[in-house]
């Protein structure tokens, strides 16, 4: 940017470092629009369709529109119970995953010898759904798992660890399951962030008398920013859409919304409640995007 | 005749020096240790439990009786992978989850890649609210779709069909594989691609001859993407089929009623996978999700 | 303020096998402006980066105003430096920028803004500080870097070849307005460049530096003047340093292309007790004049190619089939194809062993 007023031997000659990845730019619309028609078409048929009559089907009822289908979902004993236990498990783990992602992250980063087996066993559950993340736990946490066999061994009675009279622990199973499962999907992110900051910053920072905690809090952390927004913003998201996890592990006793949906479509078939659900869960999504997008921009652009 | 100064000649008359001082290099000693052990102590965390379901899978139904369970594989044996398998509806699962992957993955390549490379090379008008509608249906919770789509499926036929979960397979696969095609895209330079055309090529020669080959790598990656992606969905594909089932529809259908070692077959073949996809992805991984997943 | 003394540094990088410095050492007194030069890979940078505690040494030692810092972290050394990105944090603003190193030494609030506002004013950045780095210039961004390096009242500066990255016109600015800065503030200076013309202008002493050795050190005209080697010959001055094969024959004189000239006294010593011996001539384009064919002391030549610079002219010869770079003042009109012949400045000619390539000097 060349200020008006820029001193004299400081004539600016080079443009401000642009973001990288803006493509040359050619004309083309015609041959742009072929290309990208069929993704159009595709989309609108399988995004655009289902979303409207999704929406139609929420408010439809055997005469016209209607609420009845949110009463009656509001009205289930689960719902809230579903909706309780849904943003309790986002609230405690969404902060677990990014203090555990970031140390992950900054533990391989300091290239210990065998980083590149520990990235690829750290990234495993990247690929693992949370039915599977489900039932691998289980394999700990049910009443003859490995847990209670561990307790055993040292003498010490067995916990019905799932039991649906025993809360915490319940909730603290799947919470462990969830940490192992999503936890890698920040930490990819993050260090990919970190790859792309370079190392001048922080070790500025060290010549100017950093140490590692300052260093971190003053320039690694502020700069990983983008990655971070990123990855909170698809953690929740995707966070909301959890279920099978709490499924595999106890059942019905600890409900989740999505799951809930998948209770009233497969068993209770009444898609047009499950489709009420499905609309509370996208707007809560909407709005916890936008509303972390607001905040965060809010931040980075106050004064400091 | 004698040779000019060299580094050795330059060395100072000698004044003793302070004494080399070592405990800051004992301290990155123990520093390194200390990170070692933290790498280790979460690797157990990370592996414990897929060792554990791997050992569980592979043990007898007999030793899965006792208690308290074994930690080390003492009794190895197939019978309860064997019985998994025989149960039903769990082979045809296989087979139609690896179907649905293989259709979804090129179905979301042949609409993706050209949609991609659109994105990637030309300024067209539209191509920024394009990127957003991309990202906005990225962010679109999957239950959404499916519940109306089984409706809508219901009455036009395809409903409990590989087709449908395909379809919807490769809406939720889509966004991404155009995003990051895009990228793979950016990376291949003009010059090259332009280079080609000057030497005679027309421009699907060029795109085919010069800057899919470039390409290749990252779009595999992205490929093994889709399939993860549509290997582990549970909640459409349950929803959206009823004979029909992917091995996790499947698996999730009959939790309630199954025994557990069936239960740790089922989530140890849903992990085998894992395993081998990340293991081919893992120098993609970064790229794909720092550059392109925004 | 503190002198540097540096001892017999080694230094390997990891998974290489050669040795990035071999056994360097070095004193920067107090208040001394200290560039170590060298063509790229010459293990010049990473002298710096032990000397920052970025990098650390396998054997050897650093000591700082008599404190031994060899394997301190960087940020207990008391330094600052000018990196060659510049690393000017882009998420804070030039003031918290500049205020960076003071923040960290928990300096009081007053007294930052004090010198902030001190070396902004020194840098002309006053106007800029409320911005950030990203809308400002290349040029503007360089001033932030050294702006958040003085300030800090450090023992040592350290700069990381800080004008790289500009383009010509501006480093030519910038050279002399930094010449002025660290003169005033009178620090201890480390200063890294590729650059002979840079070197030469701002230092107190160069170390030449050559494949992670110091080839020479010494006062930027010694160094001109006096290359140690061959090496050093060829890497400062541009044109660089002519080499010619040449005899000193056993009656004493200098014979190079089949032409004799006159040989300094201490080789025509030495050759008469040998019986003649190789040797190669070192001279500057600068040195050489132009005559008349067969003027008394003149060697016949034929020029190639004539490069007019403005300034001078600089001429392509062929000496009996030995390329040489003369440069002669723009007022000679000479043409490609003339036959010419050359006046070397015999104070000016300088000897190397054709082995070892090191100088000879009496």
């Amino acid at each position: 940017m060349a200020a008006p007023d820029a001193p004299a031997a400081a004539r600016p000659q080079l443009p401000p470092a642009r973001p990288k990845g803006r493509p040359p730019r050619r004309s083309g619309n015609s041959a742009a629009l072929l290309l990208i028609a069929p993704s159009i078409v595709f989309m609108t048929l399988l995004f655009g369709w289902p979303m409207v009559s999704g929406i139609l089907q929420a408010f439809g009822g055997p005469e016209g529109l209607t609420t009845a289908n949110f009463s009656r979902m509001v009205q289930d004993p689960y719902f809230w119970s579903s909706v309780g236990n849904t943003l309790l498990l986002i609230v405690v783990m969404i902060p677990i995953q990014f203090v555990l992602a970031l140390a992950m992250a900054l533990l391989i980063r300091a290239k210990p010898r065998g980083s590149s087996a520990y990235f690829y066993i750290w990234a495993i559950p990247l690929a693992v759904s949370d039915l599977a993340a489900g039932l691998v736990w289980l394999t700990v946490f049910t009443d003859r798992g490995y847990l209670n066999s561990l307790l055993a061994s040292f003498g010490l009675d067995p916990v019905s660890w799932l039991a649906y009279d025993n809360y915490p622990s319940m909730f603290g199973a799947v919470l462990i399951a969830e940490v192992w499962r999503a936890t890698s999907l920040v930490f990819v992110i993050v260090v990919a962030g970190l790859q792309s900051i370079p190392k001048d910053y922080e070790e500025a920072a060290g010549v100017f008398g950093a140490n590692f905690w300052s260093r971190l809090w003053h320039v690694t952390l502020p700069l990983l920013r983008p990655s971070l927004q990123t990855a909170l913003i698809l953690r929740t998201i995707l966070a909301f859409q959890t279920f099978a996890v709490a499924l595999a592990l106890t059942g019905q006793n600890f409900p989740l919304v999505v799951g809930e949906t998948y209770r009233w479509y497969t068993g209770l078939q009444d898609p047009n409640v499950a489709s009420a659900l499905a609309l509370v869960v996208m707007a809560v999504s909407m709005v916890t995007a936008v509303g972390y997008l607001k905040l965060l921009r809010d931040q980075s652009e106050a004064p400091r | 005749m004698s040779h000019a100064t060299t580094s050795q000649a330059t060395e100072p008359a000698a004044r003793p020096g302070p004494e080399v001082d070592r405990r800051p290099l004992a301290r990155r000693r123990r520093n390194r240790i200390l990170l070692q052990a933290a790498c280790i102590l979460i690797t157990l965390f990370m592996a414990l439990p897929i060792y554990l379901i791997a050992l569980a899978a592979m043990s007898s139904r007999q030793s899965l009786q006792k208690f308290p369970l074994s930690f080390i594989p003492d009794n190895f044996s197939t019978e309860t992978m064997q019985t998994f398998l025989q149960s039903t509806g769990i082979l045809g699962g296989l087979i139609n989850s690896v179907q649905v992957g293989v259709f979804t993955l090129v179905l979301s390549l042949i609409v993706g890649v050209p949609a991609g490379y659109a994105v990637a090379r030309f300024a067209f008008r539209g191509r920024d609210p394009y990127q957003l509608f991309l990202l906005f249906t990225r962010a679109l919770p999957i239950v959404v779709l499916s519940v109306p789509l089984a409706q809508l499926f219901l009455q036009t036929g395809l409903y409990d069909s590989v087709l449908a979960v395909v379809l919807l397979h490769t809406a939720l696969a889509l966004p991404t594989t155009i995003l990051i095609t895009a990228s793979v895209f950016l990376g291949v330079p003009r010059d090259v691609e332009e280079a080609a055309r000057i030497f005679g090529c027309s421009p699907l020669q060029a795109f085919l001859k010069v800057v899919m080959p470039m390409a290749v790598p990252g779009i595999a990656a992205a490929s093994i993407f889709t399939f993860v992606m549509s290997w582990n969905e549970v909640l459409g594909a349950s929803i959206l089929t009823l004979n029909q089932r992917t091995l996790p529809a499947q698996v999730l259908s009959s939790l309630a009623e199954s025994p557990l070692a069936y239960r740790f077959a089922g989530g140890f073949l849903l992990v085998l996978p894992a395993l081998v996809f990340i293991f081919f992805m893992r120098r993609y991984l970064t790229n794909m999700w720092g550059s392109t997943i925004r | 303020m503190a002198d540097i003394s540096i001892k017999g540094l080694h230094k390997t990088y990891p998974g290489s096998t050669e040795l990035a410095t071999n056994n360097v050492s070095l004193d920067v007194a107090e208040g001394e402006f200290m560039v170590l030069l060298g063509p790229s890979g010459c293990g010049k940078t990473t002298l710096l980066r032990m000397v920052a505690g970025l990098d650390f040494p396998d054997e050897g030692s650093i000591s700082i105003g008599g404190r031994d810092v060899t394997y301190l972290p960087p940020q207990d050394r008391n330094l600052s430096m000018v990196f060659q990105s510049y690393a000017v944090f882009p998420h804070r603003m030039v003031r918290t920028n500049i205020a960076f190193g003071l923040m960290m030494k928990k300096v009081p609030r007053e007294e930052i803004e004090r010198k902030v506002r001190w070396a902004a004013d020194l840098l002309q950045l006053s106007p800029y500080l409320d911005r950030y780095p990203a809308q400002l210039s290349g040029g503007q961004r360089q001033r932030v870097a050294v702006a958040r390096a003085i300030v800090m009242d450090a023992d040592v500066l350290l700069m990381d070849e800080p004008l790289s990255n500009l383009d010509a016109l501006l480093r030519l600015d910038f050279r002399a307005e930094l010449k002025k800065i660290v003169q005033q503030l009178g620090s201890t200076t480390l200063y890294v460049t590729h650059d002979q013309v840079e070197a030469m202008s701002l230092s107190d002493r160069v170390a030449v530096m050559k494949k992670g050795q110091i080839a020479q050190l010494g006062s930027p005209l010694t160094v001109y003047e006096e290359p140690a080697d061959r090496f050093v010959g060829g890497f400062i001055g541009s044109p660089p340093m002519n080499f010619l094969d040449g005899r000193i024959t056993q009656q004493g004189a200098l014979e190079v292309a089949g032409q004799n000239t006159e040989a300094p006294e201490f080789l025509a010593r030495a050759a008469a007790r040998t019986g003649g011996s190789p040797v190669m001539v070192g001279i500057r384009a600068e040195n050489i004049a132009i005559a008349e064919r067969g003027t008394e002391g003149s060697l016949d030549a034929v020029v190639e190619v004539v490069e007019p610079l403005g300034h001078a002219t600089l001429l392509t010869v062929d000496l009996g089939g030995q390329t040489v770079k003369v440069q002669v003042p723009s007022t000679v009109r000479v043409s490609s194809g003339d036959k010419v012949g050359l006046r070397f400045d015999p104070a000016a000619l300088r000897f190397f062993d054709t082995e070892t390539q090191l100088g000879l000097t009496a």
